[in-house]
């Protein structure tokens, strides 16, 4: 049962720095980190402790809450530096890699064969479960609640995000295993979707429900997708798997090994070759971003991800759990004379007011990283509908996080929504507020109220 | 050192300080800040406040230049100096130095008031609550000269300007935060304070009132009459005709009406303006075509309601309703205030209803009732700034009803899931 997806609001937003379409291995990093914040509500409890040696796929932390959900290490080495913060907070696994990959063996699997309970516990002692997260609250799914979908989005429209259909290239099998013991874990259907016009590897697998998706970003954005499709009501919980996570899956399966290498796309206007490197979760970002090289390095913002959803990781940061791609572009730390009321030519711009960037719809442009204003109160009316494809008052949601009035928050939708689902509202926004972090802290409330 | 540093250092030191704020109005005046993104989206998009903002005052510019060569030639042309205008648009009887110097005389000076007592309690409440001062008042400070008499006491204005800020806006917490428009609250204010300096039929040129003043004084000189034309159908004259008269008798043609060489408050009285600035409002995306849109329609209506009571015979000719209930329903839209209120006060984002069907519905209802107080309402036959008060309260009744449609929609699926 195909079904065609069609969305008509949103907003592409044509960036400088598309990464060509060139793999290159990346330089080897020495120290390898994986960072607990990438896993949004999880509470590490420490397992490997600092100066053990893990091998790739062997636990570095479970979380508080389930002690079955295991967290991997991407690689094998030494745990060199367990990093706290504030209250002891752990922020980062540091290991040091070593020369020679050892990886832990799990044992080759013949997925046709296997229970769901078998592929449950497989992938909670394997250390991939963290790449299954639900929705509601876009946390990691709970092993506990069946869902009663699963989604793949295979589609990327995000801002030079990196194009699945190409680091994906060869990758059929894994994925067609990994979405066949996917499927065994619910007793719904297993959406992937792919662009209309792909030729995606994803499009041609058993087990599946396939979905053609076409439109201007948001529409690869999976909320998108299972609000079309089968969407949330309240009590249900449907589960998402990014598909190059899949291949990791795949690869565990059907060889034993997690294997945490991950083919990304460096991109960005201040990229001067972007492309695409084949490299490691958790990774050093300068292994790649000083072997394409930078423009103006002293001002550059490092993004891991988009630049929409993406985490500013600094020069010296490490690639997050569940990107593949990097952004670079310029910061936009500096005063611009009378910017408020001279015409603008050179940014985005939804409105007409003196913006010219609706005369020139596919020129791509350099956009830094200044807010073009500052922060106001919610004043102006109707911009948010126009780039948000979803049934739901976007404005008053946020208004209902901001007031933390939880049963307005289930009425209008917060079921159905992720932070990532309001990045273009936010990019939109006149008065400059952030709505990804309303969004999130009203779903940790919801959490953490409801559950 | 540039100024773009010495202005930079300043900000630094002037960090957490009280004053903070009212530099940074001044700074970021000058310059687009030097803010960064930290949370969610590292790009965004080129519009904010200030430009939005901007943008309805450079829609409202040739009503406020227009209005200046108005109040001059009003004036000379009641004094009997000059002949009325006998081109289109673009006569030269009206676009003359005289006229305007009257007018810069006149009009500048309720720019002045506004923006300066308005902008002041912007700055004191910025400080005292230490936000930044935002932009709301930008538009609202270039309104308020436009939608009042052009003989308007400063002092009155001063007054007006104080409540309307500090009541209409900042108790309830600022831009963004208020229920009624703020320019309209001032209007309302000047209306109920000092009626006879808002209404009537010697307010609306400029020297009608000291004029009157002269005559009770013993002078002896003709009265300066500056009536309305919804002011002389109210009483059942028939003011608007076929052609233009300045006799004894005062006419004004459709023309006159439509380009604005009529009497009334200071920028409301160019409908062709009004029709650009609105057009050019829709252009941009900044004012909301759906509430533009949908009032004239509502005003249309309730004018053919109107025309059809009349044609139907159901009111007699003596009523004192009849004249204004006969005005042919289109020409409701070029004469007195509704067609400025309709695109440059009831598309405050603020105040209107905030959902897409809201504004249908909100704007429906700002044309349908201004006609209907207009009509009904003898003693000041304008009711737009009424109206569009009367649904600021109710728009949020409104969205409450369009959000809890899109509730059920959900609480439906939710049912079928389950059943």
């Amino acid at each position: 049962m195909s079904k065609d997806i069609r969305i008509r609001k949103g907003l592409d937003i044509k960036l400088v720095g598309e990464a060509e379409k060139k793999t290159v291995n990346a330089i080897r990093s020495n120290v390898y980190a994986i960072k607990p914040d990438d896993f949004h509500g999880i509470v590490p409890k420490v397992i490997a402790k600092q100066g053990t040696e893990v091998k790739a796929g062997e636990p570095l932390f479970h979380s508080k809450s389930n002690e079955n959900i295991l967290f991997p290490s991407p690689v094998s080495g030494e745990i060199v530096e367990i990093v706290r913060g504030a209250k002891r907070k752990i922020l980062a696994f540091k290991i040091l890699g070593d020369k020679e990959q050892k990886f832990a063996d799990f044992g080759t699997k013949d997925v046709n064969a296997m229970s769901g309970e078998e592929v449950k516990s497989h992938l909670l002692s394997s250390g991939c479960w963290p790449f299954i997260k639900q929705r509601p609250y876009d946390v990691i799914a709970n092993p506990d609640v069946a869902p009663k979908a699963i989604f793949v989005s295979g589609y990327a429209t995000a801002p030079l995000a990196a194009d699945l259909d190409y680091v994906l290239e060869g990758k059929e099998n894994e994925l067609q295993v990994a979405l066949t013991a996917l499927s065994k874990l619910t007793e719904g259907q297993v959406h992937v979707s792919v662009g209309k016009q792909s030729n995606s590897p994803l499009s041609n697998l058993n087990n599946v429900t396939l979905h053609k998706v076409s439109g201007p970003h948001p529409a690869g954005n999976v909320s998108v997708q299972i609000a079309k499709i089968d969407p949330i009501n309240k009590g249900e919980v449907v589960w998402v798997v990014n598909p190059q996570d899949l291949v990791i899956i795949g690869e565990l399966l059907l060889t034993g090994k997690f294997n945490a290498e991950r083919t990304i796309a460096l991109v960005g206007s201040s990229v001067k070759k972007p492309q695409y490197y084949k490299t490691v979760i958790g990774t050093e970002v300068s292994t790649m971003v000083y072997d394409s090289g930078v423009h103006d390095e002293s001002n550059i913002r490092v993004i891991s991800g988009d630049v929409l959803t993406g985490e500013n990781v600094k020069p010296d940061g490490y690639l997050g759990y569940y990107h593949n791609t990097i952004s670079i572009i310029p910061e936009g730390d500096d005063y611009e004379f009378f910017g408020w009321n001279k015409p603008i030519f050179n940014k985005i711009s939804p409105s007409r007011a003196l913006t010219f960037s609706w005369l020139f719809p596919n020129k791509k442009y350099s956009l830094n990283t200044n807010t073009n204003g500052e922060h106001r109160a919610f004043v102006v009316t109707g911009s948010y509908e126009n780039v948000f494809p979803l049934d739901i008052y976007p404005l008053q949601l946020l208004k209902a996080c901001m007031v933390n009035d939880l049963d307005a928050m289930e009425q209008l939708g917060m079921y159905e929504v992720a932070p990532e689902d309001f990045a273009l509202t936010e990019f939109v926004c006149v008065s400059k507020q952030p709505h990804q972090q309303i969004i999130r802290e009203g779903l940790d409330l919801m959490l953490k109220e409801i559950g | 050192m540039g100024l773009k540093d010495k202005l930079h250092k300043l900000k630094l030191k002037y960090k957490g300080k009280k004053m903070a704020p009212a530099f940074n109005a001044i700074h970021t005046f000058l310059y687009l800040p030097n803010e960064t993104t930290h949370s969610g989206s590292h790009v965004r998009a080129a519009d904010d406040l200030k430009r939005t903002m901007n943008t309805v005052i450079m829609s409202l510019l040739p009503c406020l230049i227009f209005g200046m060569f108005n109040a001059g030639y009003q004036h000379h042309l009641a004094l009997g100096e000059i002949q009325a205008v006998s081109g289109g648009f673009l006569s030269a009887e009206f676009w003359t130095l005289d006229n305007l110097i009257v007018g810069l005389w006149e009009v500048l000076p309720l720019v002045v008031v506004s923006y300066g007592v308005g902008l002041a309690v912007e700055f004191v409440f910025a400080v005292i609550k230490g936000h930044e001062v935002e932009e709301g008042y930008l538009v609202t400070g270039m309104l308020v000269p436009l939608i009042v008499p052009v003989d308007t006491p400063l002092w009155m204005l001063a007054v007006a300007v104080v409540f309307g800020v500090v009541i209409g806006k900042e108790v309830f917490g600022g831009t963004g935060m208020n229920i009624l428009n703020p320019a309209l609250t001032i209007r309302a204010f000047l209306f109920f304070a000092y009626p006879t300096w808002m209404s009537g039929d010697k307010v609306w040129v400029h020297g009608a009132v000291e004029r009157a003043n002269e005559i009770a004084g013993g002078a002896q000189l003709d009265a300066i009459s500056g009536e309305t034309i919804l002011g002389g159908l109210a009483q059942g004259k028939e003011i608007l005709a076929q052609t233009a008269s300045h006799g004894k008798e005062v006419t004004y043609s459709i023309a006159d009406a439509f380009y604005g060489f009529i009497p009334g408050s200071v920028g409301e009285t160019s409908a062709i303006l009004i029709l650009l600035g609105g057009l050019f409002l829709i252009f941009t995306k900044i004012g909301s075509w759906r509430i533009m849109v949908s009032a004239v329609l509502g005003a249309l209506i309730m004018g053919l309601i109107f025309n059809g009571i009349t044609n139907a015979g159901w009111i007699a000719e003596s009523s004192k309703f009849y004249a204004l209930m006969d005005l042919e329903f289109w020409k409701h839209l070029i004469v007195g205030g509704i067609a400025f209120g309709i695109v440059f006060m009831a598309t405050d984002p603020v105040t209107a209803s905030q959902t897409n069907k809201g504004k249908w519905i909100y704007g429906f209802l700002i044309g349908f009732i201004s006609i209907l107080i207009r009509v009904f309402n003898p003693a000041y036959p304008e009711g737009v700034f009424l109206a569009i008060l009367l649904m600021n309260v109710f728009a949020p009744t409104i969205d409450h009803y369009v959000v809890q449609g899109n509730v059920k929609k959900r609480m439906k699926r939710l049912k079928l899931k389950t059943a």
